[in-house]
């Protein structure tokens, strides 16, 4: 039997729906790999190890009372942005260093009542502010292709804990590319709901219009299984879709002959690295050796304005939904100030870090009055316009595919000097956030040995079609089955 | 206080007011809304303590609410509305922002009208009516020097409705009839108890000055710190004074916010300027869909509101025949409205002038006796013993003759501390009027032979003693002899006797 850490969902259900593995036994084999290879990578900033063993317990009573499910007994690792009852919630930063939240969030309390097993919380960008999981206020998580690269970010520690066996899959979020960016730099599959397919109640909030929640797999398959257990409407979500979900696994075979694919060309530009390009190109041609109707020209003329739309309405978001860190009430508090505005200043210049505070920043002037007009108001234009173009593309085709990176995983430390080099990592995912639309990233091979994900984008709700060309590619492929060399 | 002197100043007021609504549960989450009486931090929960990774969840009801009071506004309910945060770091509002509504509230473009005394009924333009949550509350402690605050978010949350009113308000008087109807108007649709005392029913008022015929409104001082409608009539008559001294002085009056303080005859100071105000940088809500509302449903929230004041005190006076005076009155609250129809009602059957009169003798009753009774027991009118169909029958008691005017105030005030009905009051106490002419002739006889003095003076002229002598027959029934019959025979015998 293969190393039973790096099983897929598919494979671990099978096996323990067999009786032929325990949950115990999984569990035991994901955190001895924790505790083999977490010294290199550190994906995590917190392990629940005693807790997941209590789960993993739960799980195989009720495997042996007759039960089945795709996630029951099979292990898992959560962003620690989404909140957990009773286990520390941080988000990567200082000012939430001791919040242990009293509830659990939707998508976490749909994962246990499906039987999951939490063994921890992953490292992250602070706030989800960042691409590289350097900004977080612990510590910096890893590639396990290239120790000395990063895993990307926000998600870093979701994507990493994944692609190094410390999980059979994960959660992360995505606000401009968090889930799908560090996916494509750690070689797995990484995907974003449309916005309003999964509930957002207990995702601590970055940018409230954008962020989503998706998970990390090894496959498309166990990609649509995750989703079939955490989408659908929360009544607790305002922003969450009343519609029904569809069984994700049911098209995913139907391959892709006949389908229509755009290539928007923004999304290949010439300043694109040329092994990424030449990874998309093949990815293109085996598409249409299965029979894809693939268009290279495409035309998505606003997507230049996106980088900008996004950097107004996100901080803008985020200076209001980070506002509620003042020292009063949880987290991070200072207190040898000089009476009550003192010690909620220090309480926010000390407890958050710089990235976050520059968005602070930037956000609050974006809003203020005299520049809401010229910023906020005309950055809401233009996003209507950018999800026109995209609405008007899925007229004539089924998917986009594009890159999801401008380059593989860059060094640690190599862009932390220059914010603006590191939002331009985001350039290609973002716009999907903007727009509100379900996109994956699927491994896609390497460029000198680093991953290279391309990425599959739907329309509003139709997830299954992102998954069906995401599967049909991966048949042809199937780089995911590769393993870091750690 | 002085009075205002006349002077060349128009005064332009425009009122802000907030009113808790009076849903079961808050604003944007589950919790109970009725917190007034619970300890600290009892009614909470993640959403309203803002931890981190809640979101909103719009409480119907409170639209409901908000609409039917903007229907009663006579304002117009636009198809589509919206939430907005409203940015400003304060401890008592836990998320940083107050989701509130900007530029495009539920509702819009209403009046109310408004009479003060001595003039013709106006107009006062509502500007708007939205929705939007309550903060939480500080208490400032003060240990022996170590000063530190307190946080209750119990009213974190709650639903609160904001009316804000058009600079059409000319005088502090026209400010509190402003109040008094607004608040008439928000406890007829029982939307919120809108007391001001309890904390409910919150105004802010926008004042200035200009010159009589100036169209261009004068730099606005905001007051605030006013809990109770006469706080806000003084405030504002200082307010005028203080202001009329700056502008005759020569001073311009900067824009600012001042506070009410009532010690020492009241006076407002500055709190804020114009430069320190904040930018509340709103955006709109991600968190929450916008809202639309469709005439259908506008139709079946206007379908719930009950007969308002006007409508009720008109038809009072028309179908009753009451006066202004008594019909203001009597349609005070509902539950007095009420019960002054139901105790008419069974002189539905009698002829016009005998229901009329009914209705007043009820409606005197009402504004007086009984609301003296229910002023020194502290009772509403719904928490009173005393059963509408009881008055009716009392009056009809008088009527008939059987008790006295007299005699019906002391029945009265047995109804009201006992309940009981009058005719059980009435038999138990013995209180039926005496008019049979033989009983009464007796007691005539008695009093005569007692009194041989006033006898006397009646025949040497003294018409007085007819007086004193029916004072003395009364004494002896205790007031119930039927003073008609008992003066008459009186007379008759004295006459007699002479």
């Amino acid at each position: 039997m293969a190393d039973l850490y790096y099983l897929t969902i598919e494979e671990a259900a099978g096996l323990l729906a067999k009786r032929e593995i325990s949950s115990r036994e999984l569990t035991q084999a994901v955190i001895e790999r924790i505790a083999a290879v977490e010294p290199r990578v550190r994906a995590y900033l917190a392990m629940t190890t005693e807790r997941a063993l209590a789960q993993a317990d739960s799980a195989d009573a009720r495997i042996a009372a007759g039960e089945r499910g795709r996630l029951l007994g099979v292990p898992v690792a959560i962003k620690d942005l989404l909140t957990t009852k009773g286990i520390a919630t941080t988000c990567g930063s200082k000012m939430l260093q001791n919040f242990v939240p009293p509830y659990d969030a939707t998508v976490v309390s749909r994962l246990f009542d499906a039987g999951a097993v939490m063994v921890g919380k992953t490292n992250m960008d602070e706030f989800a502010m960042g691409s590289s999981t350097e900004n977080s206020a612990y510590h910096v998580t890893h590639n396990p292709w290239d120790l000395t690269r990063v895993p990307g970010g926000s998600s870093g520690g979701s994507a990493a804990a994944v692609a190094a066996g410390e999980a059979i899959y994960s959660l992360g979020s995505d606000t401009g590319g968090s889930i799908r960016q560090p996916a494509a730099l750690c070689g797995v599959v990484g995907m974003k709901p449309t916005y309003g397919r999964v509930s957002r109640y207990g995702l601590v909030a970055f940018a409230s219009s954008l962020d989503q929640v998706g998970p990390f797999t090894r496959t498309v398959r166990d990609m649509a299984t995750v989703l079939n257990a955490i989408c659908g409407h929360d009544a607790s979500d305002s922003t969450s879709a009343p519609l029904d979900v569809p069984d994700f696994t049911a098209d995913l075979e139907k391959g892709v002959k006949g389908l229509r694919i755009g290539v928007p060309k923004e999304y290949m530009p010439a300043t694109l690295d040329a092994g990424v390009r030449a990874r998309v190109d093949e990815a293109l041609a085996a598409l249409e050796a299965q029979g894809a109707i693939v268009d290279r020209d495409v035309a998505l003329p606003s997507t230049e304005a996106a980088l900008a739309v996004y950097y107004i309405i996100a901080p803008s978001e985020a200076s209001a939904n980070l506002a509620r860190y003042d020292g009063v009430k949880y987290g991070f508090s200072y207190q040898q100030g000089e009476g009550m505005w003192d010690n909620m200043e220090k309480t926010r210049g000390c407890g958050f870090g710089a990235e976050v505070k520059r968005r602070i920043m930037i956000g609050t002037y974006a809003l203020s009055s005299g520049y809401y007009d010229a910023y906020y108001l005309k950055a809401q234009k233009v996003r209507t316009v950018i999800r026109r173009e995209f609405d008007a593309a899925f007229e004539k085709y089924d998917a986009l595919v594009a890159p999801v990176t401008p380059t593989t995983a860059f060094k640690i430390g190599e862009k932390t000097a220059d914010p603006f080099e590191m939002y331009l990592n985001d350039v290609f995912t973002l716009p999907v956030n903007i727009a509100g639309l379900p996109g994956i990233s699927v491994p896609a091979g390497f460029v000198d040995g680093l991953p290279v994900g391309l990425q599959v984008i739907g329309k509003p709700f139709d997830e299954a079609m992102v998954l069906r060309v995401a599967r049909g590619y991966e048949q042809t492929a199937a780089w995911g089955a590769k393993r870091p060399p750690l | 206080m002085t009075t205002i002197p006349a002077t060349r100043y128009e005064t332009v007021i425009g009122l802000e007011v907030h009113v808790q609504l009076l849903t079961e549960r808050k604003m944007f989450c589950g919790c109970s809304a009725a917190y007034s009486d619970a300890p600290p931090n009892t009614h909470v929960c993640p959403i309203c303590m803002a931890l981190p990774g809640v979101l909103p969840v719009i409480n119907r009801k409170a639209i409901e609410y908000t609409v039917m009071t903007a229907l009663a506004l006579h304002c117009e309910i636009p198809a589509f509305s919206k939430f907005d945060r409203k940015n400003y770091p304060y401890p008592d509002l836990l998320k940083g922002y107050q989701i509130s509504q900007f530029d495009l509230p539920l509702s819009q473009n209403g009046w109310i009208e408004i009479q003060v005394e001595g003039a013709e009924p106006r107009r006062i333009g509502v500007t708007r009516c939205h929705l939007e949550e309550d903060t939480a509350r500080l208490t400032h402690k003060n240990d022996g020097g170590e000063t530190y605050s307190l946080i209750d978010m119990n009213r974190s949350g709650v639903p609160l409705m904001e009316i804000v009113g058009d600079p059409d308000l000319r005088s502090p008087e026209e400010a509190r009839a402003y109040l008094v109807k607004l608040q008439r108007i928000l406890r007829y649709i029982g939307v919120s108890k809108a007391n001001m005392e309890e904390g409910n029913f919150r105004c802010d008022a926008n004042i200035s000055l200009r010159s009589f015929g100036e169209t261009e409104l004068g730099s606005k001082v905001e007051v605030k710190n006013m809990n109770s409608f006469r706080a806000v009539y003084n405030a504002l008559h200082s307010e005028v004074i203080r202001q009329t001294a700056e502008l005759d002085a020569g001073h311009r009056i900067p824009q600012e916010t001042r506070g009410w303080i009532e010690a020492d005859g009241g006076s407002t100071v500055s709190q804020r300027s114009k430069e320190e105000a904040h930018d509340y940088r709103y955006f709109p809500e991600p968190d929450l869909p916008p809202i639309t509302l469709d005439a259908a449903y506008v139709d079946a929230v206007r379908a719930k509101l009950p007969e308002l004041p006007d409508a009720k005190m008109a038809r009072f006076e028309r179908d009753y025949g009451l006066a202004a005076y008594e019909a203001n009155l009597l349609t005070e609250t509902r539950a007095k409205a009420d019960f002054f129809e139901q105790a008419v009602a069974p002189a539905k059957q009698k002829g016009e002038d005998a229901r009329s009169r009914y209705a007043h003798q009820i409606a005197n009753w009402m504004v007086g006796d009984f609301v003296r009774l229910l002023n020194a027991s502290s009772l509403d009118i719904a928490d009173s013993k005393v059963n509408p169909v009881d008055l009716y029958g009392m009056i009809d008691l008088i009527e008939q003759g059987t008790i006295s005017g007299k005699i019906a105030k002391t029945v009265f005030e047995e109804m009201f501390a006992t309940g009981k009905p009058p005719a059980a009051i009435i038999s138990d106490l013995g209180l039926e009027q005496i008019s049979g002419s033989d009983e009464i002739s007796g007691i005539v006889d008695g009093v005569l032979d007692a009194n041989p003095k006033a006898v006397e003076d009646f025949h040497a002229g003294k018409q007085e003693a007819v007086k004193f002598l029916v004072g003395q027959a009364m004494r002896v029934t205790r007031g119930r002899a039927n003073p008609e019959t008992l003066t008459g025979i009186l007379i008759a015998k004295l006459e007699a006797k002479g």
